[in-house]
């Protein structure tokens, strides 16, 4: 399977981070990846993205065009990307933060309270991870267990107190899925 | 072996570390800051020196000064940087000094922009300081080619005793992909020290001077047929490139560096619409494979030259085949990446058309 993803938001909402994360659980698992961040002239407040790819063979071409699934997290990521995405494919939103909506019928989207989600769990700023979880259980294209594990690599020692955390946020994004999915 | 995820910039770093390099000295440039920032950090854990210097030119005379004393040493910077380099890289060459110079990339001319670029591949294959002479120039498409060929370089230019150009762009600085090391008994480093490296006399023996000036013109002549001698020693042995699909090829597109992974990802989706096309990518840049690349096109119809820039390595691939097929040139510039759905688009518009004109 081929994974290009783009995920997209603003600065300090863990954007790049949660691309990292994913290139380094795919790694675990085998998998080729490769991680590229958009690094303009950045500010604080400013829009960030990344593209990854995620695939069971050697990734010819890094550069993300059109994703498999796009995750957005701000207004602007929405309009920007929502287009690109590949018909078929997957539109992950943050519904607390993005209250537009992509007018496209030709691909799935989800419009998650990922942002509200992570303030119950005790911390806004963990809506990446919750969004990361509803990925991962609408494509496959990671295991829950290889997050985990990336996640302890990834994090310097002085975070890992935050780890059961985003275990929680992430089971989080999960059983949102989970509940939609059965719903439907 | 284990797989480590590393920027692009950051496999340079422990790439020259692991070849040796104890000596880094450099100057602040986006997009390839991870690479002096690396060092930074690493180096002094080896026992090495990191020196921000105060200018670029600073930093490329320093160069010349750990490379005058035999060691292995390495500068990077990004387009205006190197720039301001080509004296010290011309005296470099003039002395023969082995050294590592890393040009990450971006959009030019002038300041330009951060973007990720290939608008310097004249300025380094060319010359881009003055006289006769020629950079070793390598041009990786992957951060595991970042890692190997980093190693290949200090290697190059101890044999040859030339300053080694790695020439990346933005995206592969930038990118993270997983990279395998070498184990450390397989990097090669030089034993003992160089015989013409200024050391002190110990001992009394015979005086070494490392110098690019030759004030007679007879001398200078001699000296300079010498670098040429030893530059079709290079062109003999040292050319690199990598074949993709280049067979039954009909459209033959040629790239390097990120160009190249882009140029792949259309050769993929058109080789599964059945289409024959295929990428020839010159991996080293100087000496550039010329006959090669001229011995794969003789059975296709048709090349497309993809580059980030308005064209100059189309003007190598035009020399290399002497106007025995139609060479078409897709360039993004400024910072723009070639857009892949284009790049798929136009080589099937050329498939279509049969290869009359250009």
């Amino acid at each position: 399977m081929l994974h290009e993803i783009i995920i997209a938001g603003f600065g300090g909402q863990g954007v790049l981070s949660m691309g990292q994360l994913m290139a380094h659980a795919g790694m675990m698992e085998g998998r080729h990846v490769a991680w590229i961040p958009s690094y303009g002239p950045e500010m604080r407040g400013g829009t960030a993205n990344c593209g990854v790819t995620i695939s069971d063979s050697p990734i010819s071409c890094p550069v993300v065009t059109n994703p498999t699934c796009a995750i957005v997290l701000n207004n602007p990521s929405l309009v920007k990307f929502a287009p690109l995405v590949k018909p078929g494919g997957l539109l992950l939103v943050d519904g607390t933060l993005v209250d537009e909506k992509s007018e496209r019928t030709d691909i799935t989207a989800y419009y998650i309270p990922a942002s509200q989600i992570a303030d119950e769990l005790g911390n806004a700023r963990i809506a990446n991870i919750v969004l990361l979880g509803a990925f991962i259980t609408l494509t496959g294209a990671l295991q829950p267990e290889s997050v985990l594990a990336a996640l302890k690599k990834v994090l310097p020692e002085r975070r890992h107190h935050l780890i059961p955390l985003n275990e929680k946020a992430l089971q989080a994004g999960v059983d949102y899925i989970r509940r939609v999915v059965a719903q439907c | 072996m284990e797989k480590v995820l590393m920027k692009g910039n950051e496999a340079i770093g422990e790439a020259a570390v692991q070849a040796g390099c104890r000596f880094f000295f450099g100057y602040p440039i986006t997009p390839q800051t991870e690479l002096p920032e690396y060092m930074a950090r690493r180096l002094p854990e080896v026992g090495g020196c990191f020196l921000q210097a105060e200018s670029e030119i600073g930093a490329i005379n320093m160069v010349y000064g750990a490379a005058s004393c035999g060691e292995r040493v390495m500068t990077s910077s990004s387009g205006p940087g190197i720039s301001l380099k080509q004296e010290g890289i011309s005296y470099l060459a003039g002395a023969e000094l082995p050294c590592v110079i890393v040009n990450i990339m971006r959009g030019g001319p002038g300041l330009g922009n951060i973007g990720a670029a290939q608008a310097d591949y004249l300025q380094a294959v060319k010359g881009g300081g003055h006289g006769d002479y020629r950079l070793l120039v390598l041009a990786p498409a992957s951060v595991q080619e970042l890692y190997d060929l980093t190693i290949t370089a200090f290697d190059l230019a101890d044999t040859y005793r030339n300053p080694v150009m790695i020439l990346g762009d933005g995206i592969l600085g930038q990118m993270m992909e997983p990279v395998v090391f070498r184990p450390a008994a397989e990097i090669k480093k030089p034993a003992g020290e160089k015989e013409w490296a200024v050391t002190g006399r110990k001992g009394g023996r015979p005086a070494r001077l490392i110098s690019s000036l030759h004030i007679v013109p007879e001398n200078l002549e001699k000296h300079v047929n010498k670098l040429m001698e030893k530059y079709r020693r290079i062109e003999e042995k040292e050319k690199r490139w990598e074949e993709y699909h280049t067979a039954d090829a009909e459209v033959l597109l040629v790239a390097y560096g990120t160009s190249a992974r882009i140029a792949k990802g259309a050769v993929d989706r058109l080789r599964r619409e059945g289409l024959a096309v295929g990428l020839f990518r010159p991996i080293t840049l100087w000496p550039f494979p010329a006959a090669e690349l001229a011995a794969v096109a003789e059975n296709c119809r048709q090349v497309l030259v993809v580059e980030m820039s308005a064209g100059q390595m189309v003007e190598d691939v035009r020399l290399a085949l002497g106007g025995k097929l139609p060479v078409h040139f897709y360039g993004r510039t400024g910072g723009m990446l070639p857009d892949l759905n284009y790049l798929v688009q136009l080589v099937r518009e050329l498939i279509k058309g049969g290869g009359g004109g250009e």
